[in-house]
């Protein structure tokens, strides 16, 4: 876990044009971190796009979205796995983006490690609930309730 | 010794912010991308991005909430049946949208070097194509707010 108080390096001596951003990290964790995000950005880019159409836009939209509608799409192993996998992805994506952004504004290092820390464990026990809740569900457990299939 | 580094007089401090100044222009002022259009999808990058973590850690714990039945859950859904939260929705979409678009930019110019002296046009075909993707969008969601608020 990187818990680095320090901003990453460059590689020197190259210079990228304006505009095109910053540059590839050197090495170490902060390549391996670089290179995560661009392959669950690519990822992401299906499952969350994927994800917001679906239950935001087409067919009545989130309006349709109740307890039934859950029941009927987590009794496919499919679905399940594409929201715990996009449950995973967004977090490391999302926890790794506000750490970047932690090292541009947060100067102090102890309030730094502080800041990155509490989304760390915010991060963690959301996976761990998000894990529980999408694998352990069973709409069984209501029998009064028959849903729609 | 009191003071190890001397301080410039004010006056040669001034003569030098001066001629500084003078020989930028106005962009060179605290932006990286000294005025490049790239500042503003990476400004959009960064606020889209930190909305949509936010709205995770919410949207995790409240899709949870299932795990305790239908009437638990349906509670908590039943805020959507609100206009306010739906153009609220209307906006995490669109900053779904723009962060995978401007995320596919990136990594074009990351993994193919070559495409940065495109990097303008690159930029605006990412607006062109989130502009594009948001008209249908808008009007699809925008039909079901009204329809929402027509029902009452």
């Amino acid at each position: 876990m990187a818990t680095t108080t320090e901003p990453r390096e460059a590689s020197a001596g190259t210079h990228r044009p304006v505009g095109a951003g910053r540059e590839r990290p050197v090495g170490g964790f902060e390549l391996w971190a670089w290179l995560f995000m661009r392959i669950s950005g690519l990822i992401l880019l299906v499952l969350a796009v994927g994800h917001v159409l679906i239950m935001h836009v087409v067919d009545e939209g989130v309006g349709r979205v109740d307890f039934g509608f859950v029941s009927v799409r987590w009794q496919s192993p499919f679905w399940r796995t594409w929201d715990w996998a996009m449950l995973v992805l967004a977090l490391l994506h999302g926890i790794n983006g506000l750490r970047a952004i932690i090292l541009d504004y947060v100067r102090p290092p102890g309030v730094r490690l502080a800041a990155n820390m509490l989304f760390y464990v915010i991060g963690f026990l959301l996976f761990v609930l998000g894990t529980v809740t999408v694998f352990t569900f069973d709409p069984t457990k209501w029998p009064g309730y028959v849903p729609l299939t | 010794m009191a003071c190890p580094t001397r301080k410039p007089r004010p006056s040669a401090t001034l003569a030098v912010a001066l001629a500084s100044r003078a020989r930028k222009t106005k962009s060179d002022f605290g932006t990286p991308y000294r005025g490049h259009e790239g500042q503003w999808s990476w400004l959009a990058h960064r606020v889209t991005g930190v909305a949509i973590i936010l709205f995770l850690f919410a949207h995790v714990v409240d899709t949870a909430v299932v795990g305790w039945g239908p009437e638990a859950y349906n509670r908590v859904v039943s805020v959507y049946e609100n206009p306010t939260v739906r153009l609220l929705e209307l906006g995490l979409v669109a900053a779904v949208i723009s962060h995978a678009l401007n995320g596919l930019k990136i990594m074009l110019i990351d993994f193919f070097p070559s495409l940065t002296s495109r990097i303008r046009l690159l930029g605006f075909a990412t607006l062109g194509l989130f502009i594009a993707a948001m008209i249908p969008i808008s009007w699809i969601m925008i039909g079901q707010i009204v329809e929402l608020m027509r029902e009452g």
